[in-house]
């Protein structure tokens, strides 16, 4: 299941997306709203994505966990829209034989998604003002 | 020939709209479009270091060729999560 939706992210529909007889480990992610960025007080973000180019390189990305780990159960959920402190914006799961592969697996999810997932941020803070996110510089080098 | 070409988040605030029909030349490449948008809004150019651009929901370079029917995107620096 690779989706981009406006509707609230439950984290039951990834971990049933990926669940299986012969699965050992199900690892998830949730992204949530913080109330601050580097001190500064958040009021809420508005998320904007690329749905159908999202939704692929979701599925790409899950291509490249099935071509280094071997695994195939795989989902990802990114919300759009405006969210609010404590909401869910993305709900990752990978189910595995065994839990080592299923953390590594997650973990690079996430790492790919804020590298090639065509989704942006942005921040409306508490005084009013707001801007799109500057991506992390971690990321900001790998264009593909 | 037409393609659609579409603008998101930063990209999208600054030109006033999140897509639009070009009419363009046959063989042309995306360049050709940049090239456009820079005519109307010369500051575009500032993005170009950190923007990317799609055909048919792929990223794709200035010197990607285009075809009739085509969906381009002006792609600003990706922060989902």
């Amino acid at each position: 299941m690779f989706k981009i939706t406006s509707d609230e992210i439950e984290l039951g529909d990834v971990i049933r997306a990926v669940e299986a007889r012969d699965a050992g480990a199900i690892v998830h992610f949730l992204g949530v709203v913080r109330n601050n960025t580097e001190g500064r007080e958040v009021s809420y973000l508005e998320y904007e994505a690329y749905p159908q180019m999202a939704e692929k390189k979701m599925a790409e990305i899950a291509q490249e966990i099935h071509d280094k780990w071997g695994l195939d159960r795989v989902a990802m959920i990114h919300r759009v829209g405006r969210l609010e402190i404590g909401e869910v914006s993305v709900a990752v799961a990978v189910a595995s034989p065994h839990r080592k592969e299923a953390f590594e697996a997650c973990h690079y999810a996430m790492n790919r998604l804020k590298q090639i997932v065509p989704i942006w941020k942005r921040e409306v803070w508490t005084d009013g003002e707001e801007e799109w996110v500057k991506p992390d510089p971690v990321f900001f080098q790998s264009k593909t | 020939m037409k393609v659609k070409v579409k603008y998101f988040a930063v990209l999208h605030e600054e030109l006033d709209r999140d897509e639009e029909d070009m009419d363009l030349p046959e063989g042309t490449t995306v360049r050709t479009i940049l090239d456009r948008l820079e005519a109307e809004w010369p500051e575009i150019a500032e993005y170009y270091d950190v923007m990317q651009m799609s055909v048919n929901w792929e990223y794709a370079t200035p010197d990607s060729e285009l075809s009739e029917g085509d969906e381009v995107a002006l792609i600003p620096p990706v922060t989902g999560g």
